[in-house]
């Protein structure tokens, strides 16, 4: 049961990451890989949100490891955003890698604090 | 032969950074050059301009099988090696690592050996496998948790080692790949960068 609702997860983050991607980076014509930073930041946020709501017992175990581990952690990426950072360090563009490391850590890490906060608010605890 | 991996419309042409040449080819005499690898592996080269939409079905389905797999996979290493609370969660940084060391063998395979690679390809296994094995998400939450928990150091850990592991990774099996299949590409006449 718990693997089916982490696959099943899987199953939709992963797509949903990358219609997210692409439709983010249709927007402008820069390099800087912006879609995975939209991802990562709202999976982050979202997970933030889930995680608190299993603390305040909102939610349940199972839907955090379908939405939580399932979704979230599939819609997010380390892989990707590794890599994109790696490129734009090989094209020489050591500001924007930099930047990038920069804005996905302190983002990410703010966005789950802000939706833990959120879902403490609604839901106290 | 176009070098699609997926059927994004509108391939955005990266301008050449100054200095840097492009992996993958600025002299490769007499042969058609492939387009320039752009930053984000999972939207890849632009296809030919106006790939079929009913192509997109395909790609979104090779994605989404690929992400469940990624995801059980990581999902198991997590009930294998769990992390107590409070526990510096190095299941999770080791997942990550593993991923982004994957992430660097596989494009650099497809940016140098590979080219003809089912165009499918990329797509389940970056996109999919290995972008639904690794996780920005949990690690926020776990630097987030430790900091909560009273843990200050081992959250400042998590996060810098994780990033430093993981950017290691990719670099190192970037380059050992592109190295190790050198020889191979010197003996079929074609240069690499």
């Amino acid at each position: 049961m718990n693997w089916l609702l982490v696959v099943a997860g899987g199953m939709i983050g992963t797509p949903l990451r990358y219609l997210t991607d692409r439709a983010v980076q249709r927007h402008h014509a820069s390099a800087f890989p912006w879609g995975t930073l939209v991802v990562n930041v709202s999976g982050s946020l979202v997970l933030g949100v889930l995680t608190g709501a299993l603390l305040t017992g909102a939610a349940s175990e199972n839907l955090l490891l379908f939405a939580g581990t399932g979704i979230c952690g599939a819609y997010t990426t380390y892989s990707t955003f590794s890599y994109e950072t790696l490129r734009l360090a090989e094209r020489g563009e050591r500001t924007a890698a930099f930047a990038n490391v920069a804005l996905s850590l302190t983002a990410a890490l703010g966005a789950a604090v802000l939706g833990l906060g959120l879902a403490r608010a609604v839901w106290g605890g | 032969m176009p070098h699609p991996s997926d059927d994004r419309p509108d391939p955005r042409p990266v301008p050449p950074a100054s200095g840097a040449p492009e992996p993958g080819g600025t002299h490769r005499a007499n042969l058609p050059l492939p387009p320039p690898e752009p930053v984000d592996p999972d939207l890849g080269p632009g296809p030919a301009q106006g790939a079929p939409p009913e192509s997109r079905l395909p790609v979104l389905l090779a994605i989404s099988l690929g992400g469940g797999a990624g995801a059980a996979v990581r999902y198991g290493a997590t009930v294998l090696w769990p992390t107590p609370t409070g526990a510096f969660p190095w299941t999770v940084l080791v997942v990550n690592a593993a991923g982004c060391a994957g992430m660097g063998v596989l494009m650099a395979l497809l940016t140098e050996v590979w080219r003809g690679a089912p165009r499918l390809l990329r797509p389940f296994l970056g996109t999919g496998v290995l972008g639904g094995f690794t996780t920005f998400s949990t690690y926020a939450l776990d630097v987030q948790t430790l900091l909560d928990g009273g843990r200050p150091g081992r959250a400042l850990a998590d996060l810098a080692l994780t990033l430093l592991a993981a950017l290691a990774a990719v670099t190192a099996a970037s380059g050992l790949t592109r190295w190790a299949v050198r020889p191979r590409l010197s003996r079929t006449g074609r240069s690499t960068v």
